[in-house]
């Protein structure tokens, strides 16, 4: 292993790449135009490695690693597709599927959305596992946003830009299992929330329709996140 | 404190200890006192009183003495052990003291259940009051510590547990020596030491016992680790339904800053470990270690990807050692008889004993430690006594909920790290649960899908829904209304949750599936195609349905 600080030498899928030390497999793989799917991860928050989807084999190693949270190595050889991975994957989009009620023909972010992208992109054609068709609740309470829990894939980005970009921290998870849902303050109604500065930082980082504008119809909801970038170069710089 | 004035206080009080010609000592750990074994011990104390006999005499409550089934049990100074004792038992055992023995309570002790034990972790356990720190001390307690402090480096008591081979007790079974190493070299401005005592496995009551029946040895395990990796802060985590261990234990911690065995400049060395409990609120995953750590930060108790591992970044990015309660207690016998002498009982890759809850259908249940290698056969039918009732042997299930169910042809293999692992079970935190004929293997595996469904904790996808979609075929099967496909699925499922879960609950979650499938699929099998129950359990629980 090479000193730190020196450039790390790796390959991805056999192509040659290097890398600046402590950075991860996926955004070595982005800068060298390798994709690696992923929901929860979004660049410029924190990473949970919580999708799964991003996970890679990497030579030597007996575990599939995710690609968002694992640093580089020098000489780390590593395949982000193969039918093993992409049956995994297939199989992890649809268990969301199953999980929700996710009916895109009625929903704003039909045709923007994370999720229905990246079924089509993974070859998911089918649904194998029975769906659940849990009930579950819509917030309409705040003025200008909505969020429908029947959408939500629990990534968490929403308790992540309000947390670590807009600093309210007014999103946060209750419940355990498949009862796990997204709540704003201590499970109030949206509406209702004090520290909800209704920055909408939340609704634009949200890969599906489970947060999004009022006024908005089916397909109308196309999420904005230039500013995502732009705050967090600006902020590398500050420090 | 020196090691003289150590002695000094071991004398004072085994000579307080020979002044009672009789002794009588009753069990107060929760297993004995569900069974009401305070009121026993009161009216002993009492009869005691009454008698005159305070002087001679001597009552004391002492931890747990194994086995837990036949509680509330009390043994005597002649050697004799009594079970299903109840307060009205008290004159009679008294009068046992000097004359003939109470031959309906006698507990015979030259069974294998007794005979075919090996105590190290529990060899304090039913002896000594776990509320009195001088009776730990005057059974060698707090000497290993005070060696180590005075007469070796951090570095001989690491090579000394590197040496023993002691690997991990909570399940995983990672070289303790490697992991304390690598804290000891992590680079941090403040290192912690945690001790996990989140047992939650259903049927496994390991760690509670060694905390209700023996405290001081695992904080002297924990001042020991502390002192080698140089930790000053320590936290026990701890579940809430454990009242009696952390009372225990908060006593414990109380007698020991009193003495200068734990807090600031321990034993005038200079060396500083403060001891904190933390309690569990019930959440199964908190005993994943990267949970437990955000559960003691305050945070949600959800697991993260590792690496970074706690040895490098745990505790506040800090670097932190992680061990068992039954890894902390194995330590200070370790540190006063040498490596060596424990790399010698055990196998070879498995060194020393481990503690068992055996439960199920056994004729003896209660808790043992027997030396690593021993056959699940000898664990069975020897020390657990066979199975009751006539009824035939039918599997054994070891390490919780993550582990897998064995049948009969895996009896011979011995109970090791490797080779559990290599029949599809684990060793786990020592849960033992054995089956008879009338269990149903695919009801089994429903019941800790149940489990490992209700315990995920939702972060990531495979396991939260991944747990569900198994349950809910598994509850299809039992129903009799499952296709010939879904056993495929279930296949499918099962590889996908081992593979791709963040933490070690998912991955190991689908374990007593795809052992019962290795070894039991005739059963799943006559449920797809016959509709029907071989064991009978699941028929019997649709009529149950019916009548009502």
């Amino acid at each position: 292993m090479s000193a730190t600080g020196a450039v790390r030498t790796l390959k991805i899928d056999g192509r040659d790449c290097s890398a600046r030390p402590q950075a991860t497999i996926l955004e070595v793989a982005r800068e060298n135009k390798i994709f690696i799917p992923r929901l929860c991860q979004l660049e410029g928050l924190s990473t949970v490695g919580a999708c799964r989807l991003c996970l890679v084999e990497v030579k030597g190693s007996n575990k599939l690693l995710p690609a968002c949270t694992t640093t580089v190595d020098e000489g780390m050889e590593i395949t982000t597709s193969s039918e093993e991975l992409a049956s995994y994957r297939r199989m992890i989009v649809e268990l969301l599927f199953t999980e929700g009620n996710h009916i895109c023909s009625v929903c704003v972010s039909n045709g923007h959305c994370e999720l229905q992208t990246m079924a089509q992109r993974l070859g998911v054609t089918h649904i194998h596992l029975p769906y659940r068709y849990p009930k579950k609740q819509v917030d309409a309470s705040h003025e200008r946003f909505v969020l429908d829990h029947n959408r939500c894939v629990l990534c968490t980005r929403c308790v992540r830009v309000c947390d670590e970009i807009e600093g309210a921290h007014t999103w946060d998870l209750m419940g355990r299992g498949i009862d796990s849902k997204v709540i704003t303050d201590l499970n109030q109604p949206w509406g209702s929330s004090e520290s909800c500065t209704s920055c909408g930082k939340c609704v634009q980082v949200c890969p599906t329709g489970a947060l999004f504008e009022k006024g908005r119809s089916v397909a109308e909801m196309e999420k904005r996140r230039q500013f995502l970038p732009y705050l967090t170069l600006m902020r590398g710089e500050r420090t | 404190m020196t090691p003289e004035e150590l002695e000094d206080i071991a004398q004072r009080e085994r000579e307080t200890q020979r002044e009672f010609p009789q002794r009588v000592n009753v069990c107060v750990a929760a297993g004995c006192l569900s069974c009401q074994s305070d009121a026993v011990k009161e009216a002993l104390v009492k009869e005691a009183a009454s008698r005159g006999l305070g002087d001679q005499c001597q009552v004391k409550g002492v931890g747990c003495m194994g086995l837990c089934s036949e509680g509330p049990l009390v043994s005597i100074s002649t050697g004799h052990l009594y079970q299903h004792v109840s307060a009205r038992d008290a004159g009679a055992i008294l009068d046992s003291l000097q004359g003939s023995l109470v031959e309906q309570l006698l507990c015979p002790t030259d069974t294998p259940f007794f005979q075919r034990q090996k105590k190290i972790v529990l060899e304090n356990s039913g002896t000594i009051d776990p509320e009195r720190i001088e009776e730990y001390i005057a059974c060698q307690g707090y000497h290993a510590l005070v060696k180590a402090l005075t007469e070796m480096t951090p570095q001989q008591v690491i090579a000394e547990i590197t040496t023993s081979g002691l690997r991990g007790r909570g399940g995983a079974g990672y070289p303790t020596g490697l992991k304390w190493s690598t804290v000891a070299k992590a680079v941090g401005t403040q290192k912690f030491v945690i001790c996990n005592a989140d047992e939650g496995d259903p049927g496994a009551f390991m760690d509670r016992s060694v905390l209700e029946s023996d405290p001081h040895r695992v904080l002297e395990g924990m001042l020991i680790a502390a002192y080698a990796v140089g930790a000053s802060q320590g936290y026990i985590y701890v579940r809430a339904e454990y009242p009696l261990a952390i009372a225990r234990l908060k006593t414990a911690i109380r007698q020991a800053e009193r003495l200068g065995l734990l807090g600031a400049n321990i034993c005038g060395t200079g060396f500083n470990l403060h001891i904190e409990l933390r309690l569990g609120a019930g959440a199964f995953v908190c005993g994943e270690e990267t949970a437990l750590i955000a559960s003691i930060e305050g945070r949600r108790g959800t697991p993260r990807p590792r690496p970074p591992y706690p040895a490098m970044e745990g505790l506040v990015g800090q670097p932190t050692l992680i061990n068992n309660v039954e890894t902390y207690a194995n330590v200070p016998p370790i540190l006063r008889n040498g490596g060596a002498w424990y790399a010698q009982i055990g196998t070879e890759q498995s060194k020393g004993t481990k503690v068992f809850a055996l439960a199920g259908r056994v004729r003896n249940t209660g808790l043992v430690e027997v030396p690593m290698g021993i056959s699940l056969r000898e664990m069975v039918f020897e020390i657990g006594g066979g199975i009751p009732d006539g009824k035939e042997f039918k599997a054994v299930q070891t390490g919780g909920p993550s582990g897998g169910c064995l049948p009969r042809e895996t009896l011979d293999m011995p109970v090791e790290y490797e080779s559990l692992a290599r029949a599809g079970s684990i060793m786990g935190s020592g849960g033992m649960i054995v089956m008879d004929e009338t269990s149903c293997m695919v009801d089994v595996a429903k019941y800790f899908m149940d489990f490992c469904m209700t315990e995920s904790c939702g972060k990531c996808i495979p396991c939260r829904v991944g747990t569900y979609q198994m349950h809910r075929i598994l509850s299809a099967i039992t129903d009799m209304s499952a296709a010939a496909q879904d056993l495929k699925l279930l296949e499918e499922l099962c590889d996908l949750v081992k593979h791709t879960s963040l933490c070690g609950l998912g991955q190991s979650a689908p374990n007593p599936v795809l052992s019962t499938l290795k070894y039991f699929l005739e059963e799943y099998q006559a449920h797809v195609h016959e509709h029907k129950c071989p064991a009978g359990a699941c028929g019997v629980k649709m009529l149950e349905k019916v009548d009502a």
